[in-house]
């Protein structure tokens, strides 16, 4: 994996190489290995290596065809063996074994509409100077990042907003959309980001620019029209199905010139991935677990089972309260974003461990539970269904209790306090939105914390119905369940896990993370499967179950769903208070101006005081915090942009 | 069941009305300090916490173990609704109901019950 940014003159003006120098510099740590550089005229294209295919062939910036075709790139082709095998029968010759000479000679083959024909992760620009334009794609599901931003006669991208800053014409100031957007929805709506003026590609698209245009197109979604019973096809024939795609994606994912480890949560998606590395590459596989001091969080018996099990090497790191606190500027500083969980922190220490292990590259369960029925809120909007046929029903409600056993407030909740959160009307469940609106509005409660001139500013600013702009045409016609799945993929998947728990995590520590369930064959036949194989009844993963039968130990197998969590408000009080102490003074949120510091101060003495607080309060703690950490690192800690991701910083912690 | 009726209180003596007013005020400051974060706003006595969204669904046991720890009483499950619960006057209401009928935590003011006076 690795870093990449780019520079194009729409005014004709030569590039200049010390920006691309500073730029690349400040995401190095995505890629340690190698830099290169490439200046021609109005282009410039950086690239930080972090070398895992071709140790010794893969230097980039690359070039074909006399500098006619120029690529930077980050990311993995798995599939690229049998593309190169293709190009080879067509007559292309070959420099290299990397699979980014795979990707250059296969874009002069087939021009844009290569990005179909490609199995992997990527974010890559290609300057293809014949035609004086700059061709840039991201990945189906956004794994890999690729943000960019337009100033006067110049065009810049790069895979990290930071790179971009080290620009000081580009400006640095908060896009107060873009927070609006992630206190509903704990991600932005791509091309927004909460940093006014830079934009980010919107996963399955891809972009060109020439001249003074920028043209996206999207190449791929994930269409859910097709749900529907698979006549003559039986559960157990469909489950074989899906083991060999999966076994498949797999061992495509195991391509690299160094180790691969996998992630082990203790639930079902990782025990998977990494028991179907451990089938295809034997004992060289390592496993990798965070575990938590309090006991309703923790997994780790299960990590223990999963890896004697599949006879792995495995190693896991505790993650504490203190740690939390420690490391929670850093990871800031990497997620580019606000965080309203501290969920990404543990991840943060998951890929160090990974690092110092000596690996560069883990295989995770991403994906499956998007995919495959997994996450309660299906579960959820099914049983909201359910009673919303009959409203006055008494028991149907009680299906919700028993979905969230770990809910306290919703295990003592009467039927009108359930109705009223859950919107079980007939009108409701005819709105587009109808499984995620509870989540969305518990989640925007948390701008009760802005200030008044925040407020003021987002007047007429909608988050919810901005969406309806951005549904596929068929949308309407689709399940209540597919459209849960939807909203989780295309927003939540790609703004949230897989870039603040995904990849700005691990690649803060040179770690590749690989996704088999995201595997696009994977992803088009859990598109195609009827809502009742992905969750039979109420029991989630229906056909991953079946289908993984005898290949991980049956107590995972059958384990009921267990949400990851990390300790969030707790984290920051009894004993490591001088954090939030020094970060919240209302001197600072004053002065910052985003957030009301009197109400931040009230949230903060609840918390200290020791009294109950709600999923909402550790939201907004959580939110305000990695917010102002946000300002304090970028936008008041600019002069430090340049250099590598440091803990220097105005405020010492 | 308390939550079919509305209480009518009527004190008795000056003293029972400083008793009750306190108890609003007991109420309305948590609700401010919990659920508002000191942004008192128009808040009336008689403003829906579900209608205004000041209570969130993961609010509403914060507010019972408040009011089992102020006020001495049990909040059991049948009763945690939002006709005891949903308006700083209606938990008043509520608890002063439940503490008239539980002698031990009763105070000594005697308040008056109209029964159910829903039309």
């Amino acid at each position: 994996m690795c870093g990449i940014a780019g520079s194009l003159q729409i005014d004709d003006g030569p590039v200049d190489r010390e920006r691309l120098r500073q730029m690349i510099g400040a995401i190095r740590y995505r890629g340690p290995d190698d830099t290169g550089i490439y200046c021609q005229g109005p282009v410039g294209l950086a690239h930080a290596r972090l070398s895992i295919i071709d140790l010794a062939g893969g230097h980039q910036p690359m070039s074909i065809a006399q500098d006619a075709l120029v690529i930077t790139f980050n990311g993995e082709i798995f599939n690229y063996i049998e593309l190169r095998n293709e190009l080879i029968a067509k007559g292309h010759r070959f420099i290299s074994s990397s699979d980014t000479e795979v990707l250059l000679r296969l874009y002069q083959e087939e021009g844009e509409r290569c990005v179909e024909r490609l199995n992997g992760q990527w974010a890559f620009a290609i300057w293809d100077a014949p035609r004086q334009r700059l061709f840039l794609s991201r990945d189906r599901f956004g794994v890999r990042p690729l943000y960019y931003t337009r100033l006067d006669g110049e065009f810049l991208f790069a895979s990290e907003i930071k790179a971009l800053l080290t620009c000081l014409q580009v400006p640095c100031e908060i896009d107060l959309m873009g927070l609006d957007q992630l206190f509903t929805f704990w991600a932005t709506i791509p091309p927004r980001t909460v940093f006014r003026g830079i934009n980010q590609l919107p996963p399955g698209c891809s972009m060109v620019v020439q001249d003074d245009r920028i043209t996206i197109t999207p190449y791929w979604t994930l269409d859910l029209t097709g749900q529907t019973e698979h006549g003559g096809v039986t559960d157990s024939q469909l489950a074989e199905e899906l083991f060999e795609l999966l076994e498949d994606a797999t061992r495509i994912r195991l391509r690299a010139d160094v180790p691969v480890g996998a992630y082990l949560s203790g639930g079902i998606d990782s025990t998977v991935v990494a028991a179907l590395a451990r089938k295809s590459a034997g004992d060289r596989i390592k496993t990798f677990s965070v575990t938590f001091e309090s006991s309703d969080i923790d997994e780790s018996r299960f990590q223990h089972e999963a890896s004697a099990f599949l006879g792995t090497s495995h190693a896991s790191i505790r993650c504490r309260h203190e740690d939390i606190v420690g490391v929670f500027s850093d990871v800031i500083w990497h997620t580019e974003q606000p965080i309203l969980r501290t969920a990404p922190a543990p991840l943060y220490l998951l890929s160090r461990l990974a690092h110092d292990s000596g690996f560069k590259v883990v295989l995770t369960g991403e994906g499956a539970d998007e995919l495959f029925g997994g996450y309660d809120i299906f579960k959820e909007t099914k049983i909201r269904q359910f009673w919303g046929r009959r409203p006055a029903s008494r028991w149907r409600p009680l299906l919700l209790k028993r979905l969230y056993p770990y809910l306290p407030n919703i295990q003592r909740q009467s039927l009108d306090y359930l109705k009223h959160f859950f919107h079980v009307t007939p009108q409701a469940l005819s709105g587009p939105f109808f499984s995620h609106l509870p989540r969305w509005e518990l989640t925007a409660k948390t701008k009760q914390f802005f200030s008044v001139s925040t407020q003021a500013e987002l007047a007429e600013a909608d988050a919810v119905s901005s969406l309806l702009r951005d549904l596929p045409s068929s949308y309407a016609t689709w399940s209540l369940f597919a459209k849960a799945e939807f909203l989780e993929s295309r927003y939540l998947l790609p703004g949230y896990i897989l870039s603040s728990q995904g990849d700005r995590v691990a690649m803060a520590h040179a770690v590749e993370g690989r996704y088999p369930f995201l595997d696009h064959r994977v992803a088009t036949f859990a598109a195609r499967l009827p809502a009742s194989l992905k969750m039979k009844v109420l029991d989630q993963k229906y056909l991953l179950k079946q289908a993984v039968k005898g290949l991980i130990p049956e107590a995972i197998r059958t384990r009921a769903k267990q949400p990851y969590r990390a300790p969030d408000g707790i984290s920051f009080f009894g004993g490591h208070d001088e954090f939030v102490g020094d970060l919240l003074s209302s001197q600072r949120i004053k002065q910052d101006g985003v957030f009301d510091p009197r109400a931040t101060d009230a949230l903060v003495q609840k918390f200290r005081s020791g009294r109950e607080t709600s999923v909402k309060d550790n939201m907004a703690l959580t939110g305000i915090l990695s917010t102002t950490v946000l300002l304090d690192r970028f936008m008041h800690g600019r002069n430090a942009l340049s250099g590598p991701a440091s803990r220097e910083r105005h405020t010492p912690y | 069941m308390f939550g079919r009726q509305r209480l009518v209180v009527v004190p008795t003596k000056i003293a029972q009305v400083g008793g009750l007013v306190r108890m609003l005020q007991t109420i309305r400051k948590f609700v401010i300090d919990n659920y508002l974060f000191g942004e008192e706003g128009t808040l009336s006595d008689e403003d829906s916490f579900m209608e205004t969204g000041i209570i969130d669904s993961t609010g509403i046991l914060e507010l019972v173990r408040f009011l089992e720890s102020t006020y001495s009483i049990t909040v059991t499950d049948e009763e945690l609704i939002p006709d005891n619960l949903d308006s700083v006057s209606k938990i008043a209401s509520y608890i002063l109901m439940k503490q008239s009928a539980s002698p031990q935590t009763a105070q000594a003011h005697s308040f008056r019950s109209s029964g159910d006076t829903r039309p």
